[in-house]
């Protein structure tokens, strides 16, 4: 275990009950889940007026456990970088919660878990998933927290999407959304890559329609396939190039079909780690919320935010073609329109989409000098007369 | 109330934003002004900036900032959605300060700019002498200066009208940023940097 003096420490992922057939969740198609968990994870103290929350929202494949360290872990939590005790989201002035949301597969409820109906694994029976619906779990959980106000909603990715839908439909109950690598509309060229992993999945010979948890197997060769396609739309060329360049795999390497260069040895490993935690159903059940989420083409898309204003940090990396930064510039544009009080910056980075991760400094910087900043001002609750 | 203090050139700009202005800034620096008008004339508005520094301090005030190129990216703002823009020594750092004008005059129907003056007698005698001009208003040398463009208040002004902005108002400063006690009297000789008022108008080509 690494040295612990910038973590969090020691954390432990909670889980609750957040709906049960008294209280379903009620999605944004009109269909019910009768039960759903959430796992998640705090850090920090909340204060005595409840007001210094900062939720965290994960991407595609992230979790609850965001930072610190559990029992036996070989690495920290996904956002590592970003949470902690004097870094950009300060564990010593913020309470942070990190939850996995719905339709994962990392303690919460999603399409593998058991259907309280059959006693089954759900399977393709689970209901198809709304950007919506994770904000509106999110919040059950803000709520059972006894949370009223969040000083701010914060997410790269799709963990981005769901801070902008959260500011746009309920702005009332956070001060700061801080949208990071994110998109308010994916492109064709970003719901191909989505499609093809898809594909991969559904085609591999042990999905056997969704039902292969029943049946004690899993799609492994797709999941991993698909896992490999991601992940190189979420670095870069000159990323890539100046990781790995064309090295051979090994000292003595014979032309072949193998794993003959160094990249296809490390995108064979990201495809057979992901196997043992990721679930092939919550991946095309997520992959498929981004592919519809389109929350500026709602009539009135901004009426309740221009209501309740909401301070926005939009962040994008140069880098980024998984979400390039015209899908940022986008997504200030809508909020400029607003006259919401926006701020902006595209950060110079070689690592792609998967930047949003990784320690840089300018980003980082900006993110703490958002949120420490005074959120008094927001925009157009300065009424013009 | 906190006391709060602007730079006195700032304060003479400010002092021609109507309370309560939709206010873009371009070129806001750490956000000083922006910060002011926010907090005690209760304007709105965004800030744009692109050096690091002056960023971090502007997004560190609570001042919303838009990091962006004014000469490619000014496609970011609606048509009329400021009522009115500011460029405080900003202009001569522009490509293309005739192109960016003729945008801005779009985005807003005002726009309040300071520019240096190039023509101000002490610049004219560094030249007679042989040197390019340096002063307060332009410190740089010439290797290192940001400003691409150099200008006189008297060859400016008809740009103004080339891109359909009216003078409504200009203010000569001193060197040390306050209006000249007369005014405009011999301006171009005697200004170190001008503040106009400009207004939408019509266009001459």
């Amino acid at each position: 275990m690494a040295d612990l003096g910038d973590s969090v420490g020691l954390t432990t992922t909670h889980s609750v009950q957040l709906f049960d057939p008294t209280h379903p969740l009620v999605l944004a198609s009109g269909e019910r889940l009768d039960e759903v968990v959430v796992a998640y994870e705090t850090y920090g103290r909340l204060n005595a007026d409840r007001s210094n929350a900062v939720y965290i929202c994960h991407a595609l494949t992230g979790d609850a456990h965001s930072a610190g360290w559990r029992p036996g872990d070989r690495r920290p939590g996904w956002w590592e970088t970003m949470i902690g005790p004097g870094k950009a989201i300060d564990t010593n002035r913020w309470f942070v919660v990190s939850s996995n949301l719905l339709g994962g597969c990392q303690g919460s409820t999603g399409p593998s878990s058991t259907n309280p109906a059959t006693g089954e694994p759900w399977g393709l029976d689970f209901p198809l998933l709304d950007m919506a619906d994770f904000v509106t779990v999110h919040r059950a959980l803000v709520a059972h927290l006894g949370i009223t106000q969040l000083h701010a909603v914060v997410g790269g990715s799709l963990g981005g999407m769901q801070a902008l839908q959260w500011a746009l439909t309920y702005p009332a109950e956070l001060t700061n959304a801080v949208v990071i690598a994110a998109s308010s509309r994916l492109t064709a060229q970003n719901i191909a890559f989505s499609a093809v992993g898809r594909q991969a999945i559904m085609r591999d010979e042990n999905f056997l329609g969704g039902r292969f948890a029943s049946e004690q197997t899993n799609p492994d060769v797709g999941l991993a396939i698909a896992r490999m396609m991601a992940h190189i739309t979420y670095t870069s060329e000159e990323g890539f190039q100046s990781k790995f360049g064309r090295n051979p795999q090994r000292e003595e390497s014979f032309p072949g079909f193998g794993v003959d260069f160094a990249v296809e040895g490390y995108l064979q490993h990201q495809g057979e780690t992901f196997l043992a935690r990721f679930d092939a159903l919550s991946y095309l059940y997520l992959t498929r919320v981004m592919d519809y989420f389109d929350p500026f083409a709602a009539e009135n898309a901004l009426a309740a935010v221009i209501e309740e204003p909401v301070r926005f940090l939009v962040v994008s990396f140069d880098s980024d073609w998984r979400f390039s930064t015209e899908h940022s510039r986008r997504i200030v544009r809508h909020l400029a329109t607003g006259q919401l009080p926006v701020t902006f910056r595209d950060i110079r980075s070689p690592w792609g989409h998967d930047s949003f991760l990784l320690k840089i400094d300018p980003y980082l910087d900006t993110v703490r000098a958002f949120l420490e900043s005074r959120s008094d001002y927001r925009g157009t609750s300065w009424e013009r007369t | 109330m906190t006391q709060m203090t602007i730079r006195d050139d700032l304060r003479v700009v400010a002092r021609h934003i109507h309370a309560g202005s939709r206010v873009l800034d371009l070129g806001c620096g750490d956000g000083e002004l922006l910060n002011w008008l926010i907090r005690r004339r209760e304007c709105t508005g965004s800030g744009v900036e692109r050096q690091p520094d002056a960023v971090l301090a502007a997004i560190a005030r609570g001042v919303p900032l838009i990091e962006l190129d004014i000469d490619d990216e000014l496609d970011m703002f609606a048509p009329d959605s400021y009522d009115v823009v500011v460029l405080s020594r900003t202009l001569e750092a522009l490509f293309r300060p005739d192109l960016v004008l003729r945008q801005l005059r779009v985005i807003a129907p005002r726009i309040i700019l300071t520019m240096p003056n190039f023509g101000l007698w002490r610049h004219r005698l560094r030249l007679l002498s042989g040197h390019m001009p340096r002063s307060r208003d332009l410190p740089y040398s010439w290797y290192e200066t940001p400003n691409l463009h150099f200008t006189t208040l008297v060859d400016l002004e008809p740009l103004f009208a080339e891109v359909g902005l009216v003078v409504e108002k200009r203010i000569p400063l001193t060197a040390s940023g306050r209006p000249r006690t007369f005014g405009q009297l011999a301006a171009n000789l005697m200004a170190s940097s001008a503040i106009y008022v400009l207004q939408r108008g019509a266009p001459t080509s």
